[in-house]
């Protein structure tokens, strides 16, 4: 059985010996765990735990020991000699620094001694010594880490009477940092992130003595999709950026923690607020998720909530233009529009697309609202770019911390550094150090391969194929989807290998699901998906990547698919029981269906629930004729886009920070989502609208708090019952609630992480002004519609919701979860044709509008180019970016072409919606796989 | 390039036998013809006839100190290796610190010497690779030392199956790239992975435990290395008879500074003082022009200095330490009583702070403190609090400046700086005072020794 994989040595990815960058050879980790063990630290006996570093038992203690280079989320260097203590030893009582000395038992530690207080004392002063004192004009003042140490731990003044060193101030290091070196302390916090966090060790120390400075490659700029970490982490004003510099003394701002949801990992962070303008993010150690990291398109695309194209009045249609209205002439219109397809069509004549953009409590709701006020099924938070609902919601799940601790993870999707970036911080953490194994199922590498024990470059279109090969063992005698059988062997060991070594009730093995690339079929997706959930001991994390896509999903704005992770047939009694409204008959019409119908002329009104299909859908034919093919459009959203522009009404809704709610991540874990500044405009949340659109129409919802809707949620949802909306409030809500929780998860969450003041110090200086990180969640203003615009005519009456049970009809029974879905026929692979087969996957930095209407975050975007193999290249006789025909069935891009010899022959590789070409023109969606040619621009190649 | 090299003649005071310098005088010394025709290579035969463990035996019963500086057994080093594979030799031949030339003679008279010792360290730890980090600015050094390893390489004392043994080792030499601070092996070992040259922190304080590229690693100065061929051949026994006390065979000793006849010495270790050093005419001749003896830095710029009442104090480790300083690599720089303390202690502070890698506070910004300082009161804008006030600084780089120093930082490049400064304050305060009072240096500018000069 096993005799192949015997016979395929397992190439493991060794944990490297060495790093990068100058700083960062920590010893290495001492070996943890075992019983408590007893140390004194001044005077006071306290349980440490063995291997535990002196200054985290100090901190477990209780008792604060300075520091500066120490950061919890980073290896111990021991450079500035901040944290000094005195322990006594064998030979007398030495002065140690507390943060790469281990705890032993019977340790006697003083940290407050005459000479550790002078130790301390002497290295702020010496600290100080070319330190500017521009504290007046340095962003850190008033949060910063060496001011606050130096009143509490340093001399009173300076005996220093030299000239200080002088450097040109500040210079930028990319085009988000800035770089100040005078005021630097040389801590080496950023220069060890870059290396040991991010993997992109683009800054490192230059020169000796005090001429030591941090400094960038010659014409390499510091570009990182991490850089605000370092920003974040500097303990002194060394590191500012761009976004906030000169906006803001710390005093002055409001701020809230929240969670951040430009994607779908759910990084916990703390935003700030000048002014009623967001005006900075900093990372939240969340320690089942972020560890205190951000991206930076989560933290410096905020200035798109005051953008330009920013909706903050509601328009309607006037001819060929979009004219500004009050909320109840558009909640009419679009009332009215809805009630009219629904009166000519019928419910299944009106289609729903997007959603991932609302909060949970506003999925529900219009989930609620779809199905129950305007009759129908056709609903689709993924706008065609994602994996069937169905197939995901019914496989078993997992969490990042299983995935990271799991002997092995198959990634099946997208490249995770660019649309999930601080899952690939965490991931490419636990294969460094947890002994993490990935295996990539793939059409072009990614910035995880590096990290990857196996990348399988699969010929787009056949990844069902390639799923099939790596499951059953011995099945396949040669290459499969063009991956070589040594391949194939060698995860099929890797698989052999994480059944031995898997602890028990976790995952052995976690898939990370997405889609792999637009130009390909979900269908191989889906069918790639049921295939390896045929894996002993897998599960599943989700691989989708838009904002609150995966709560969408579990509240089920999805077709089929009802809240609460239930089939529609399974959940009918159920929800038509609780809802008191019969439910639609069958099941809907996915977004690639809403669209294919709409151009047919057979949907009367879509609606846009924050959705881009022009620039969204793989496919910009199908998009433009479906929105151009739809008697009615309503967009809900909170800029002006593409597809907006085509509505016949357009609503404003608030954004992320305007409203309170709740978010689930990738692992179906619920944070709360806080309120910091209100309203754009006169904006309102999803869930309003939903309720104010249901009244015209006939049906009170009988919301008018999201509390109601919480409660609500609670009581039908079979996924979120046991869990009370109040699990969500204050500091334990940081790491929120997985669900379906267990009852004792729910009774008693795990009080989060504390944080260290001085490893993330702009969130400590506002606690120290008395603004809890989650004090403004409790107080939110009532949203009401002013009376005079409710619309009379429309409004026909509120029927109460019936009460559970008070029909006397029997109360039907809990529906039981999505399953497994059955193994679906793999739809046909691509078959062999002329031509590349197009592989279009999403950047980080692309044209949309979360990078597109942030100022400082615009030029990042790369342009477009196709990038072949090449000898592509070389046969088409094209020079290294020169410009080319690229050409599909669906039309022809002129871009540049780039020779890049990690492209597999047969494949081209062109960004999704970057600046300069748009792949969905090139894109078939109704193809497994799309194929280009390649022509040089003169035509006739 | 100056190809007529000679190295400075050496000559014992006591009838022990020259180990390690021999064959300096030697025509072409550093040709393998040159070393095979003085029996080169037979001691590394010799060893490849005996087990590992009996080398070691015989190292351990000749109480090799190391040369380095530090003054660690070598056999003890060894032992402490952590059996593993792999496991590497490097050799320290970054000799960097101002006056301090003894393993620079060394690689450039007799490479091959070094390459079999290395061999032959090699052969007993299980080390089937070495590397020799040598001092970039020695590129003579590195020339001879490579043309060596050719021809040892060609010759079969290294390579594959050396001499037909089942052994086989590999050599490479590393040109350092200039920073003094790789002379700290933890940041030697740092600059080998291609790195910049950062001491590591400690623990693990050895690199035997974990060292280049995390693997057990012996890290061996030029000189102790260059010990072995002889004490494979002549015993452990026969090194042991040599030296008194912990201070065994013979030492090359680098006497620089003041004196009539600056160069490398070889003596056999403890017998001889620092007079017979400075004053007997084979060996330093006595002061330069005849001078009044100052004061003497008995072992390398970062040992505090001595005064001339410790003229008849035996050039052991032990003796040196007896009163306050140390041997070190064994460079002895006497000063005369044209010398001015404030600038002897500025140029040394200068120096350290100058290579100092950055990492640590103390050191990093202390260093500039003192440097800055201390060229204040030379350039006669003193002030008395600065007495104060440079004993501080001192005391926070190094916690009660005391011998051997407490430290506050990873590596004892910091903890360098004070003892100049200190000894210097306690010797001659009034030196300081007289900066201070007069407003300017009572001594006239540095002379620059006139070789230097010419250059």
């Amino acid at each position: 059985m096993s005799d192949v994989t015997n016979e395929v040595p397992v190439k493991l990815t060794k944990r490297p010996l060495v790093t990068e960058s100058a700083v960062g050879t920590a010893p290495p980790d001492p070996a943890r765990g075992g019983e408590p063990i007893k140390i004194t630290i001044d005077g006071r006996q306290v349980e440490a735990q063995p291997g535990q570093w002196i200054i985290d038992a100090a901190d477990d203690a209780g008792v604060y020991i300075p520091r500066f280079c120490y950061h919890p989320r980073m290896k111990p260097v021991g450079m500035c000699r901040m944290c000094l203590v005195e322990v006594e030893g064998p030979r007398g009582p030495t002065l140690m620094p507390a943060c790469y000395n281990t705890v032993s038992d019977g340790m006697v530690v003083h940290t407050k001694s005459e000479k550790a207080t002078k130790a301390q004392e002497g290295v702020l002063e010496f600290l100080l010594v070319n330190h500017p004192l521009d504290c007046p004009v340095c962003d850190k003042g008033g949060e910063c880490p060496l001011q606050d140490q130096t009143l509490a731990y340093g001399p009173g003044e300076s005996r220093f009477v030299e000239e200080k060193r002088h450097w040109e101030k500040p210079m930028p290091i990319s085009d988000l940092v800035y770089l100040d070196r005078e005021r630097c302390i040389q801590c080496g916090r950023c220069v060890r992130f870059a290396d040991e966090v991010a993997g992109d060790p683009l800054i490192d120390f230059a020169e000796r003595g005090d001429k030591t400075e941090v400094a960038i490659f010659p014409d390499q700029p510091y570009a990182s999709y991490f850089s605000g970490n370092v920003v974040q982490i500097c303990p002194v004003g060394a590191l500012t950026a761009k976004p906030y510099r000169f906006k803001a003394r710390p005093w002055d701002l409001q701020q809230v923690e929240s969670t951040c949801t430009n994607c779908a990992v759910g990084c916990r962070t703390a935003v700030q607020a000048s002014q009623d303008e967001v005006t900075r993010l900093i990372g939240v150690d969340s320690d089942p998720v972020n560890w205190g990291w951000l991206c930076d398109k989560g933290r410096f695309s905020f200035p798109t909530k005051t953008s330009d194209d920013r909706l903050s009045v509601p328009l309607i249609r006037d001819g060929d233009e979009l004219v500004e209205a009050s909320w109840g002439q558009a909640l009419s219109r679009a009332a009215a529009g809805l009630a009219a397809a629904k009166q000519s069509g019928g419910g299944s004549s009106i289609g729903v697309i997007g959603g991932a953009r609302l909060p949970n409590e506003d999925a529900y709701v219009w989930s609620k609202m779809a199905r129950m006020v305007l009759g129908t099924d056709s609903i689709d938070a993924q706008i065609g770019d994602g994996v069937p609902a169905a197939t995901l919601l019914g496989l078993p799940r997992a969490t990042i911390d299983q995935a990271a601790s799991a002997p092995l993870v198959i990634t099946v999707g997208p490249d995770i550094k660019d649309e999930l970036p601080v899952l690939y911080i965490r991931l490419r953490h636990a294969v460094r150090e947890q002994g993490l194994q990935i295996v990539e199922l793939t059409s072009a590498r990614t910035g995880l391969s590096k990290y990857a024990a196996e990348t399988a470059l699969y010929r787009p279109g056949e990844l069902a194929s390639l799923a099939a090969a790596v499951t059953a063992p011995g099945s396949v005698t040669g290459e499969v989807a063009g991956v070589p059988l040594a391949t194939i062997e060698a995860i099929r060991a890797h698989v052999e290998r994480s059944g031995q070594r898997n602890s028990p009730g976790a995952p052995s093995i976690v898939v990370i699901l997405g889609r792999p690339s637009l130009a390909e079929s979900e269908d191989q997706v889906a069918a790639a998906a049921r295939i390896l959930a045929g894996l002993p001991g897998v599960a599943f994390l989700s691989g989708l990547r838009r904002s609150n896509v995966n709560g969408a999903l579990d509240f089920g704005l999805s077709p089929g698919v009802l809240p609460g992770r239930v089939a529609l047939d399974e959940g009918r009694a159920w929800y038509e029981y609780h809802w008191g409204a019969p439910l639609p008959e069958g099941r809907g019409l996915d977004t690639a269906g809403i669209l294919d119908a709409a151009a047919r002329g057979r949907i009367g009104a879509l609606v846009l629930l924050g959705a881009d299909p022009m620039a969204d859908f793989p496919d910009s034919h199908v998009a433009l004729k479906g929105l151009s093919g739809s008697r009615f459009t309503v967009a809900i959203d909170t800029h002006l886009n593409e597809s907006v522009r085509r509505a016949d009404v357009v609503l404003p809704a608030a954004a992320w920070a305007e409203r309170r709610g709740t978010f689930t991540n990738i692992e179906g874990r619920i944070t709360w989502l806080s309120q910091l500044v209100v309203e754009h405009g006169v904006s309102w949340p999803d869930w309003m609208i939903a309720a104010e659109l249901s009244a015209r129409l006939g049906v009170n919802l009988a919301f008018t708090r999201l509390e109601d809707i919480w409660q609500e949620i609670e009581r039908v949802s079979p996924l979120h019952h046991g869990v009370p909306y109040d699990v969500f409030a204050g500091i334990r809500s940081r790491d929120g609630v997985v669900v379906p929780a267990a009852p004792d998860q729910v009774s008693r969450p795990q009080l989060p992480r504390p944080l260290d003041p001085m490893a993330d110090p702009g969130i400590a200086s506002a606690e120290l002004h008395k603004v809890a990180p989650t004090a403004l969640i409790v107080t939110t203003p009532d949203y009401a519609p002013e009376a005079g615009s409710v619309d009379p005519a429309v409004h026909v009456s509120y029927p109460e919701p019936p009460e559970s049970g008070a029909t006397g009809e029997e109360v039907p029974d809990v529906p039981a979860f999505l399953g497994l879905p059955p193994v679906p026929v793999p739809g046909e692979a691509a078959t062999a044709s002329d031509g590349l087969r197009l592989v279009s996957r999403r950047t980080l930095w692309d044209a949309g509008t979360h990078v597109r209407s942030a100022s400082s975050l615009t030029a990042l975007a790369p342009e477009a180019e196709v990038r072949v193999h090449p000898t592509v290249l070389a046969e088409l006789g094209a020079a290294d970016g020169e410009k080319v025909a690229v050409r599909s069935t669906r039309g022809t891009l002129t871009l540049p072409a780039r020779g890049d010899a990690t492209v597999p022959a047969g494949v081209a590789v062109l960004p999704w919606n970057v600046p300069g070409g748009r792949a969905g023109d090139l894109i078939d969606s109704t193809a497994t796989v799309t194929t280009v040619t390649l022509e040089t621009p003169g035509g006739d190649a | 390039m100056p190809a007529t090299w000679k190295a400075p003649e050496t000559m014992p005071v006591t009838d022990a036998p020259k180990i390690v310098t021999r064959r300096l005088t030697r025509d072409r010394s550093w040709t393998l013809e040159s070393y095979l025709a003085d029996g080169g290579y037979e001691g590394l035969r010799r060893a490849l006839t005996m087990t590992p463990q009996a080398i070691h035996d015989s190292v351990n019963t000749a109480n090799i100190l190391g040369r380095g500086g530090a003054g660690f057994e070598a056999g003890r080093k060894w032992g402490m290796l952590r059996q593993a594979s792999p496991v590497y030799l490097t050799i320290n031949g970054d000799e960097s610190e101002p006056a301090t030339f003894k393993d620079h003679a060394l690689i450039e008279g007799d490479p091959h010497q070094l390459i079999e010792g290395a061999a032959i360290c090699a052969y007993v730890i299980g080390a089937a690779q070495v590397f020799i980090f040598v001092r970039g600015e020695f590129p003579l050094a590195i020339e001879r030392l490579q043309a060596a390893l050719n021809e040892a390489y060609a010759h079969g004392a290294v390579g594959d199956r050396i001499f037909g043994s089942d052994f086989s080792v590999d050599v490479v030499v590393h040109p350092g790239a200039g920073a003094y601070i790789c002379g700290e092996e933890t940041a030697l070992l740092e600059s080998l992975e291609g790195k910049r040259g950062y001491p590591r922190i400690k623990p693990p304080f050895f690199p035997a435990v974990m060292g280049l590229y995390g693997a057990p690693t012996i890290v061996n100065n030029v000189e102790t290395v260059s010990n072995l061929p002889w004490v494979v051949l002549n015993g452990g026994d026969d090194f042991a008879a040599l030296g008194d006390g912990r201070s065994k065979g013979t030492k090359l000793l680098a006497l620089a500074g003041h004196v009539k006849r600056p160069g490398n010495y070889e003596l056999e270790w403890a017998k001889v003082t620092f007079r017979d050093l400075i004053f007997d005419p084979r060996l330093g001749g006595g002061i330069r022009d005849d001078n009044n003896l100052k004061a003497i830095i008995p072992g390398g710029v970062s040992s505090p200095w001595i005064g001339p009442e410790h003229l008849d104090v035996s050039l052991s480790n032990e003796a040196i330490a007896g009163i306050g300083s140390m041997a070190g690599s064994g460079s002895v720089i006497p000063m005369d009583h044209t010398t001015c303390m404030v600038r002897a202690a500025w140029r040394i502070v200068r120096f350290f702070h100058r290579e100092s890698c950055g990492q640590c506070t103390p050191c990093r910004e202390g260093g500039g403190w003192l440097e800055k300082v201390l060229e204040r009161i030379e350039a006669g804008r003193g002030r008395e609090a600065d007495l104060d006030l440079l004993m501080d600084i001192c005391d926070n780089i190094s916690p009660g400046v005391t011998w051997p120093p407490a430290q506050t930082t990873i590596c004892v490049l910091g903890p360098s700086m004070p003892p100049s400064v200190a000894a210097g304050m306690k010797m001659f305060k009034d030196e300081y005072l007289a900066h201070i009072r007069d407003g300017r240096c009572p001594f006239p500018p540095d002379r620059l020794p006139r070789r230097l000069a010419r250059v």
